[in-house]
Formats: structure tokens, C-alpha cells, sequence
């Protein structure tokens, strides 16, 4: 059972009427594993990241979670759709960060890291606050807990943010563009964040980024989407060093030259 | 002399009892209206099936009028077996007809909610009602205070509607005196500056409860 993949993409395809943004995507992330997603915009790497978050409803295939159907649930042997239980079951182990944070603007840093799992997880207040100071002195955000997302500069919005996801003890973290928003200087502090949990915590990762110098350095895998499917996938040092594809080399010069 | 200062006095005390009818029921009115409001404006997000229905029926609410309504409530209803007395119907008809305006208020507070929100509260596994309820209606509605409260204006000065099913508010009061003693000078204008000075002071309170909240959203 160790060898089951953490998530796994079985032929999942999605379409927005007659577009055809995913292709049936065959994908298998393993425990513990780091996948960076590239690839141009509409190539279909941030629509990977919101179905598996269940943000996006995914017209075939079917969307696997340590070995349990996310999207579906067996019934008499049988995949049929699953029921809001069992999704929500399910997306518990999955967290997200948003390339806008999406903060909660009428909480605090500590109230948006413990309202889910207070209300959620039913934990009790005050072990869902020392735990959120926890994570919010983790980000290095002590000093912060009590501002409001309109007090903090988008860095440290986006770190608040981080913890808040965190706080729900997910298996997998998705982190889609997460410094795309950021002004430069504020986007070292975000990716030093990342890197810290990447090492402390045994969290599967997927992340769709435009940052190539950290998915080089940080990640396990990197995959290269174009229009809706895996052009190209492989160890960093490989696709970044060696690219196979046409493609991925257009891409990538492209990039590279671009910043 | 068209104005008797003397008989103003004396029909101020009966004028100031049906008063408290009016006052009455216009919060009740508007506890419902805004009650009901939120519910039928939650309830059309939250279940997407019961939308078209709730929109049909809110329509339907808006483009009648109130006085038919409170009719229906009050003489119709009873051929049903429900029978309601006059305080009663007028006040359900009153607040269900501005909880119809009303829920529209709040879904345009709800339409203003970034996506971001939504999508962040199902990352976090929120329930719907959770979602709702710490998510997104304390921050729809705070923005539309303005709004109800000009409903609650507008509610209030259509309570004389009552009279029309005999309950005994200010409208009512001041018609019967004015029948009784052929004077309906000083009735009618003394309920005309009731509802004056109540109207002001209701839109300096909204002002009030406007600015609190915007010290809290905006701090």
C-alpha cells in the first residue's frame, strides 16, 4: 500500500462548452512528492489544481485520493457520483493556496487561521488558537496575529494564508501561483515559507508556478502542460537541463528570456 | 380659526396610544421583512434548484400591491380555514411583502462577495451553513444597511394600509376622530408630523448603524 499514489488523475478530462481545457490527463503523485505544474496560460495547469480542490466539477475519468475516488464513491461495486459527504471527507486532506490568498477581510490573521478548524474540525478554541500561533509564528508572523489582511503587505497576507491552510492538518497542499501576485520583492519570503514546510512537514505538494527557479530547485518533478494535456514531465534537472520536447524548449526559452 | 390648539391637546393622548400600533408594527413588520428576506435570499444560493421558484414568487410579491395583499391575507385566507386577526395579517402582509424587496437587496449584497471567498471556504471544508453564516453574510451585509434601511422608511409609512383592515394604528385612530367630532384638521396633521419626525430620526439611527459598521469593515 505504500506504493499507492497520493493523488492520482485517472483519464480526467474537462471542457467549458465546446473547449477542451484538459485532455484526458493521466497523472500519479506520489506520497510525499513534489510536482511542479508549468506550461502557458490556458494549458490547463491551474484547472489540475481547482478539480482536484473540488472547485471545478471534471466531465470524465475520475479523481483519486489515497486510493478513494474524490469526485465519485463506490456503491454496489459500482463509481457513481459522489454526495457532498463524501467529497467533503475526502477534500479534508486536501489545502489550498490561492494566487489572490482569498483571506477572510473581516477576520483577523488568527481568526481566519481557526475558524475551520474549529467549526470544522470541532476542535476546541483554544487549542485551534495555540496551534494557529503555532503556524502563524512558523510563517513568522508572531507579531501579526491580531492585524487584518488590509493591515498586512501581500506577503505576509499570502503566509497568513498559508498557515490558515495548514491549520486543517491537510495530506496534500495545492499552491496555485502563489506569488503571481505579489510585488518582486515580496515573493522571496513567500517561496522561503514553502520551502520550510517542504522540509518539516511530510506533505505531498502540487504547485503551479511561473516562478522556474524555484520549481527547478525545489521540486521532485516538474510536469510541462500545453493545451490541456502533459507535454513533458521529469526531474527538474532533466526538463530544465535537457528538454526533449519542441515544445518544452520553446516554452522555456521563452520564459527565461522573458526574466 | 382653522387650527384649535385645544382640541389638539385633547385627542393627543388617544393619537399617541394608536401611535405604539403603528410603532408596532412596523418593527415586527420588519423583522419579518428582513427575517425572511435573508432566508429566501440564502436559501436561492444555497439550493439552486428552489431559484427559480423563490424568484417567481419574489416577482409575483413585487408586482402586486401591498393593500391587495393584506385583503388576501385578511378576507381570503379565512375561506382556507386560516384565520388571522387584523393586527395579525396585516403585519405578516406587510413584512412578507418587503421581505420580497428585501431579499433582492441581499442577494445583490451576495452577488458583491468575491469568488475568492467561496472558493476559499470550500478549500477549508466549511459547510454551507458555516460558509454562510461566518463567511459571507457578514460581509454582504453590513454594505446593503443603507438599502433595508430605506426599506424600513418606506414600511413604515405604509402602515395607514392597516386602517383599511381596521386596526386601530394612527391612520385608523385619526379617521375615527375626525368622524366622530367633523374635525379632521388637526388629526390628520398631527399623524402627518408623527410620521415626519419618526421618518427622520429612523434615517439619522440608519446613518448611525451605517457608519459603525463602516468603522468595522474598513479598519
Amino acid at each position: 500500500m505504500t506504493d499507492q499514489p497520493m493523488v492520482r488523475f485517472d483519464n480526467v478530462s474537462k471542457r467549458y462548452g465546446p473547449l477542451t481545457v484538459l485532455d484526458g490527463l493521466n497523472l500519479d503523485i506520489m506520497r510525499g512528492e513534489k510536482v511542479s505544474v508549468i506550461g502557458p496560460s490556458g494549458s490547463g495547469k491551474t484547472t489540475v489544481l481547482r478539480m482536484l480542490m473540488t472547485l471545478e466539477k471534471i466531465n470524465d475519468g475520475v479523481i483519486w485520493v489515497e486510493g478513494e475516488p474524490l469526485t465519485h464513491m463506490e456503491r454496489n461495486g459500482k463509481l457513481v457520483p459522489a454526495d457532498l459527504a463524501h467529497v467533503r471527507r475526502v477534500r479534508g486532506k486536501i489545502g489550498m493556496v490561492f494566487q489572490s490568498f482569498n483571506l477572510f477581510p473581516h477576520m483577523t490573521a488568527m481568526q481566519n487561521c481557526i475558524e475551520a478548524p474549529v467549526t470544522v474540525l470541532g476542535m476546541k478554541r483554544a487549542e485551534a488558537e495555540a496551534r494557529a500561533a503555532e503556524l502563524l509564528g512558523m510563517v513568522g508572523l508572531s507579531q501579526k496575529k491580531d492585524h487584518y489582511p488590509s493591515q498586512l503587505s501581500g506577503g505576509q497576507q499570502q503566509r497568513v494564508a498559508i498557515a490558515r491552510a495548514l491549520a486543517m492538518r491537510p495530506k496534500i497542499m495545492l499552491f496555485d501561483e502563489v506569488t503571481s501576485a505579489l510585488d518582486p520583492e515580496l515573493v522571496g519570503e513567500v517561496l522561503q515559507v514553502i520551502r520550510q514546510i517542504g522540509r518539516e512537514h511530510d506533505l505531498t505538494m502540487l504547485m503551479v508556478t511561473h516562478q522556474m527557479g524555484f520549481a527547478r530547485e525545489f521540486s521532485d518533478r516538474v510536469c510541462f502542460f500545453y493545451q490541456g494535456k502533459i507535454c513533458e514531465q521529469g526531474p527538474p534537472a532533466e526538463l530544465f537541463g535537457a528538454p526533449k520536447n519542441e515544445r518544452t524548449r520553446q516554452f522555456l526559452n521563452a520564459v527565461l528570456e522573458a526574466g | 380659526m382653522i387650527w384649535d390648539w385645544a382640541f389638539a391637546l385633547e385627542i393627543l393622548p388617544t393619537l399617541a396610544r394608536a401611535a405604539v400600533v403603528t410603532v408596532q408594527a412596523t418593527l415586527l413588520g420588519f423583522v419579518i421583512a428582513a427575517v425572511l428576506g435573508l432566508v429566501l435570499a440564502v436559501v436561492r444560493i444555497a439550493v439552486p434548484a428552489t431559484a427559480w421558484t423563490i424568484s417567481v414568487l419574489v416577482e409575483l410579491i413585487r408586482s402586486t400591491p401591498l393593500l391587495i395583499q393584506i385583503f388576501f391575507l385578511y378576507f381570503v385566507f379565512p375561506k382556507f380555514g386560516i384565520v388571522l386577526d387584523a393586527f395579525t395579517a396585516g403585519v405578516l402582509a406587510i413584512g412578507i411583502h418587503y421581505a420580497a424587496y428585501c431579499s433582492e437587496v441581499y442577494r445583490a449584497g451576495f452577488d458583491n462577495i468575491p469568488r475568492g471567498q467561496w472558493e476559499a471556504s470550500i478549500a477549508l471544508n466549511l459547510s454551507a451553513w458555516t460558509t454562510f453564516r461566518d463567511i459571507i453574510i457578514p460581509q454582504a451585509v453590513p454594505p446593503v444597511v443603507p438599502a433595508l434601511g430605506n426599506y424600513l422608511v418606506a414600511l413604515f409609512k405604509e402602515t395607514p394600509l392597516l386602517s383599511a383592515i381596521a386596526v386601530l394604528e394612527l391612520m385608523q385612530t385619526a379617521k375615527i376622530i375626525g368622524s366622530e367630532t367633523f374635525r379632521y384638521t388637526e388629526p390628520i396633521t398631527l399623524v402627518g408630523v408623527f410620521f415626519l419626525v419618526m421618518s427622520l430620526i429612523s434615517a439619522a439611527l440608519i446613518r448611525l448603524i451605517e457608519r459603525l459598521l463602516n468603522r468595522r469593515i474598513l479598519r
